[in-house]
């Protein structure tokens, strides 16, 4: 029962993006498309799953005092392993995310829910919560792509769904910087209405 | 390592880097770094700090001075540490891990250093200096420093210009938040949302400079 609560937990009450406002950069970054966001979503959680286990089986042996500098090591670690292989094996796909990939280190999600959660939970139920952190993380990162493909360039996962008229003069905006900034501050402003109608209702 | 060695590595390391000092490239780095490719708004780095620290003017500038500091020096720590150190040993696998530990240091030292000699900023700057780490831009000017394969001088030089942008961007919007405690927001809208939205206006404006740097 506690490890569907930690699960879901992510996906909902604690969504990073849409609770909590961590994990910004990458998010906008890389939302230009479906499968970039996919391919994100993927290398975060497995980033963000291995560090909390790793973690939460070394919290009792890692002195308190120096803990941050070693949750660091672990995740750059992971970080560069995921770096390693998905330029060996999706080349195209390395190339889009860029920098951002490197980036996996500083994003507050990871660091967040190894000093937040895996370094006083027993591993199952940190690896739990990784999951599910990271579900909710590529979660938003789909439903920000998704509206940035189909406005910017009529496409979804590359499937030409608004039709050639559309695609030949789409929204450009909407792939562009701005765009980001712009649909995001909009979803947040739906969430909020949606919190306050729960809210109220209490 | 002799001195000579050391110095033979520090001319070589950079292929592309160009020879000597030239002023045109520095400013072709520089308006790109603080305009085209602003961080925040185009590259999307720091956006942490940016939403937190922009709600005050005096935060804000204190946050851009301490950003591009630690950019400046994790820029040559970096950098002398990448090409001395990782390149000659076959370790340039290693960057990412030894990067974000020399900026966790250099970090701690900014802080007991603004504690010793500031301790209003250091208050002022409250958690967010720790948050200097985490903060995106550090990492990723080293990165994108490497990456581009600057010379040591142009990857200073972009380190600050970036810090430059950072800060430009942080002070706008602390402007346009201190205007906008006096505006009526949608109440759906208030707080981090009508932040990005003004981020998402802010970026539109800076897209203009785009055609310029080329």
């Amino acid at each position: 029962m506690s490890l569907m609560k930690d699960f879901t937990n992510g996906l909902f009450n604690e969504n990073p993006i849409f609770r909590l406002t961590l994990g910004t950069c990458p998010f906008l970054a890389v939302t230009t498309s479906v499968e970039n966001a996919i391919g994100m979503g993927a290398a975060a959680m497995f980033v963000l799953v291995c560090s909390n286990f790793l973690v939460s089986l070394l919290r009792n042996l890692i002195p308190s005092e120096v803990r941050i500098p070693c949750y660091i090591v672990i995740i750059a670690a992971f970080v560069t392993l995921v770096d390693m292989v998905m330029a060996a094996y999706t080349p195209d796909l390395h190339k889009a995310l860029g920098i951002f990939i490197p980036l996996i280190v500083v994003n507050c999600i990871i660091l967040g829910r190894a000093e937040g959660f895996a370094n006083r939970n027993p591993v199952l139920n940190s690896v739990i919560d990784g999951i599910g952190m990271g579900i909710g993380f590529t979660l938003a990162m789909l439903l920000l792509a998704t509206f940035r493909e189909i406005l910017g360039n009529g496409t979804w996962l590359n499937i030409n769904i608004l039709g050639d008229a559309y695609t030949n003069q789409p929204l450009l905006i909407a792939i562009l910087a701005p765009g980001a900034f712009i649909l995001l501050g909009f979803i947040l402003g739906v969430f909020n209405i949606m919190g306050n109608r729960k809210g109220g209702r209490r | 390592m002799n001195a000579a060695v050391m110095l033979s590595a520090l001319m070589a390391a950079p292929d592309a880097g160009g020879s000597g000092f030239d002023i045109g490239r520095m400013m072709a780095i520089i308006f790109a770094a603080v305009f085209v490719n602003n961080f925040v708004l185009s590259r999307f780095l720091g956006i942490c700090p940016f939403l937190g620290v922009s709600k005050q003017l005096d935060s804000a500038i204190g946050m851009g001075a301490a950003v591009i500091f630690v950019l400046a020096m994790a820029a040559l720590g970096c950098w002398v540490v990448y090409y001395l150190l990782l390149v000659p040993m076959g370790l340039g696998y290693l960057s990412t891990l030894t990067f974000i530990l020399i900026i966790a240091a250099l970090v701690q030292l900014v802080e007991m250093i603004l504690l010793k000699y500031s301790p209003g900023l250091y208050r002022a700057l409250g958690i967010y200096l720790p948050l200097i780490t985490t903060n995106c831009a550090v990492l990723g000017v080293a990165v994108l420093n490497i990456g581009e394969r600057y010379s040591l001088g142009e990857s200073i030089v972009n380190a600050i210009a970036a810090g430059i942008g950072f800060t430009l961007a942080l002070i706008l919007m602390a402007g346009l938040r201190q205007k906008l405690e006096m505006a009526d927001v949608p109440p759906a809208l208030q707080g981090k949302p009508i932040a990005f939205l003004i981020a998402g206006i802010m970026s539109i404006a800076f897209l203009g400079f785009a055609g310029m740097g080329g």
